[in-house]
């Protein structure tokens, strides 16, 4: 649960202007073709501050937000890696190299296997084979590597058929074997019971469970902006019912209510349909802290002059709302949507974790974790808690954009 | 000031009686009822069942009967104190639930209690230092301690108890004790077991303390007292912890009131993965087979207990908040 105080940000010093060589001016039509950049930027060399002014005075709302997050470096770090995380999201049948159903109970539990960058000092990435063994003690399979048995790894090779973004078929993969089927010899983060590759799972696990966040979010956006909106626009007795609403929602605990929304979804129904049901139930209950944003800001703005002004010049309500006040909310309302998204995230993957969110066949992170729910399994098959670092980073990353997004978004923080 | 607790009062007594139709609606969600898994288990382990007995099982739970009077009979039983039988056990959901429930009352006051120790010292440190390693590796640890959810904190301080120390860190008792009855030992025991679920589940609401005293309390130091008291020569230490900190304790204790169902919530799923013997495992157990009488009973305790801690707590930010006070 996020920091729910909305302080502005300790900026070091608050009469800096902005970076100076944080953006160009921008080319609004208030500034005019004979101001250049490079005019601009001399004048702004020879008197400081008098340009930087100039251009914070002419910088749409946008403009504004981003000079203030480039400072934040942190946060740009953050933005970085949830790039990233969505990059996986759109190629993820192409790092993985087998199919995430593809099981095997040969091969079940088999530990990561190391990779050799390097064979006889030259570049020749490759992996050994295992062999494996019951103990006969324990009845366990143990897995050795068969020096013997290289197996040469190439890049942007040959392997399952699937569509890039959906509609171009194609058959290349990231990682390939030279000579032989990559899923039955390369396991580069191990397999779990049934001898499915956790590489290849982990990356169609990272699609569905960053989606069913951002869908999620989008559901909770539109009841948050509409409740939060009613309450702080028309206050009065819609504000009052929208806050002992929200307060309800606050005032109970929200995972025994996830858990009893979420057993009620019926087992027959088709993955899409569980993945929606999932998505709506987390959606139902994560709205409020949108809703309290949006309002907070509306009750703020309703109150500026510029508000009256646009009513007594004659703008309709729908006008002032969204001409006047929804632009100056939406900041907010990004910067609470990227504090929102991991929440969801956790939300989905501790549903699917306790077997009550998304059920296998999907692949989610919270559905891999399932494999490491007890102590047997988390002692004896570490390997099985990995899905738990792509939860932490993209929460970490994700708290640290939103932060950045928020300071940014607050106009009184620089 | 009366009319404030008299307000919040009856506004708790309001959140209850939504949650307890909440509770009983959630139960009543799934398609079919606790009768249909009751014949599919008995059918499944070769054991028929006939038409008769199944609408004999019906009438007996009022399971045919409209929603609201459903609701009416059970809430009738619930407040007599009789919160039902649980089908799946066969026992009543008192027994079931009785030692659970006041055993997730210890564990949630054990983390909320952690969580004030080390959010108040952290939290005044990082803010008197502002800017210094030690205040960095303070908001570090509070951005972690936030974003690690806390079942798959359980998990990792479960895989270090046991590839570091060789330790099962699960469960709250003992073996010797589990099965026995309350004891001065049994006591000791559960004492020494409470830590990890404690750390665990107060972790994330620590670093949300932390931050929130770390940014009263700046706000705070800024201001002309603080010059005027340190021109007089008070102590540092006297200086800061008697006026600033008084003053920036009032918004912490308000969060109280959040953090509590926060730390019962993530109670549920944390028991299930250090198997602590609270209502976690037995709720989720219950959900799945439809035992609704059981289900329904733990999320309406749950909600109850977390309205009332709420409520003390809005008490106790009264006791140091004289502005609250004075408003009426």
């Amino acid at each position: 649960m996020a920091d729910q105080e909305y302080k502005p940000s300790h900026s070091p010093d608050p009469t800096e202007p902005a970076d100076p060589d944080a953006a160009r001016p921008p080319a609004t039509p208030g500034t005019g073709a004979d101001r250049t950049s490079d005019a601009v930027e001399t004048v702004y060399d020879a008197s400081t501050g008098a340009a930087a002014e100039d251009r914070v005075a002419v910088a749409s709302q946008f403009q504004l937000m981003w000079w203030r997050f480039r400072r934040h470096r942190l946060a740009m770090f953050g933005g970085i890696v949830i790039l990233l995380f969505y990059s996986v999201v759109v190629f993820a049948d192409f790092l993985a190299y087998a199919s995430p159903q593809a099981s095997e109970a040969e091969r079940s539990l088999m530990p990561p296997q190391r990779v050799y960058l390097f064979d006889d000092g030259s570049f020749s990435p490759h992996v050994f084979g295992l062999d494996s063994r019951r103990n006969p003690q324990t009845f366990q399979r143990e897995y050795f590597a068969n020096p013997d048995d290289k197996i040469e790894l190439s890049f942007f090779a040959e392997g399952f058929e699937y569509n890039l973004f959906g509609f171009i078929p194609t058959n290349r993969h990231l990682i390939g074997t030279k000579d032989r089927e990559i899923g039955e010899s390369v396991f580069l983060l191990g397999t779990d019971v049934q001898g499915r590759d956790m590489w290849s799972r982990l990356m169609y696990a990272t699609r569905i469970s960053l989606t069913i966040g951002l869908v999620a979010v989008i559901v909770s956006i539109a009841l948050g902006v509409v409740m939060g909106g009613l309450s702080g626009f028309y206050g009065g007795w819609v504000d009052m019912v929208v806050q002992r609403m929200m307060e309800l929602l606050y005032s109970i605990p929200t995972i025994p209510l996830w858990m009893g929304l979420a057993a009620a979804v019926p087992d027959h129904w088709s993955i899409l349909r569980i993945y929606f049901a999932i998505t709506v139930i987390i959606a139902l209950i994560g709205w409020t802290e949108l809703a309290r944003v949006v309002r907070g800001r509306l009750l703020a703005l309703r109150e500026e002059d510029f508000v009256m002004a646009a009513n007594l010049a004659g703008a309709s309500q729908f006008r002032v709302i969204f001409v006047h006040l929804v632009p100056l909310v939406l900041s907010h309302i990004i910067a609470a949507v990227s504090l929102a998204l991991p929440a969801m995230i956790v939300a989905e993957t501790s549903l699917s974790f306790l077997g009550l969110g998304l059920r296998p066949p999907a692949v989610s992170w919270g559905v891999l974790l399932q494999g490491a729910q007890n102590i047997q399994a988390v002692a004896l098959t570490p390997w099985l808690l990995l899905p738990a670092i792509p939860v932490i980073v993209v929460i970490l990353a994700f708290s640290f954009l939103g932060d950045g997004l928020r300071d940014a978004a607050d106009p009184y923080g620089m | 000031m009366l009319g404030y607790i008299i307000r919040r009062a009856l506004f708790s007594l309001v959140t209850i009686f939504l949650v307890s139709i909440l509770s009983f609606a959630i139960i009543q969600l799934p398609p079919g009822d606790y009768v249909d898994s009751y014949i599919a288990q008995l059918q499944a382990s070769g054991t028929p069942v006939s038409t008769s007995e199944a609408e004999n099982l019906r009438a007996r739970y009022g399971l045919d009967e409209p929603f609201a009077v459903q609701y009416g009979l059970w809430m009738r039983q619930v407040l007599r104190g009789n919160l039902g039988t649980s089908m799946q056990w066969q026992r009543p959901v008192r027994e079931v639930i009785g030692d659970r429930l006041a055993l997730t009352m210890v564990v949630s006051v054990a983390a909320l209690v952690f969580t004030w120790m080390i959010a108040l010292p952290i939290g005044i440190f990082s803010a008197v230092r502002q800017y210094s390693v030690a205040d960095y590796i303070a908001t570090t640890i509070g951005f972690m301690g936030l974003a690690v959810p806390n079942f798959l904190f359980a998990l990792v301080v479960m895989y270090i108890g046991w590839s570091v120390f060789g330790l099962n860190v699960g469960g709250l008792f003992s073996a010797e004790y589990e099965l026995q009855g309350w004891s001065f030992g049994k006591f000791l025991n559960l004492l020494s077991h409470l830590p990890v679920p404690a750390i665990v589940l107060g972790t994330a609401a620590t670093a949300q303390g932390i931050r929130v005293l770390r940014n009263n309390l700046l706000d705070e130091l800024r201001k002309p007292y603080v010059v005027t008291a340190r021109a007089k020569g008070l102590s540092e230490t006297r200086l800061i912890l008697k006026y600033p900190v008084r003053v920036a304790l009032n918004p912490l204790a308000s969060t109280i009131g959040y953090m509590l169902p926060f730390i019962v919530s993530g109670s549920v799923i944390v028991s299930i993965v250090l198997s602590l013997p609270t209502v976690g495992p037995v709720l989720l157990t219950s959900l799945q087979s439809q035992d609704m009488f059981l289900a329904g009973a733990i999320v309406l305790l749950l909600g109850v207990m977390t309205i009332i801690g709420t409520f003390l707590s809005d008490m106790l930010l009264l006791l140091i908040d004289p502005r609250i006070r004075m408003e009426d």
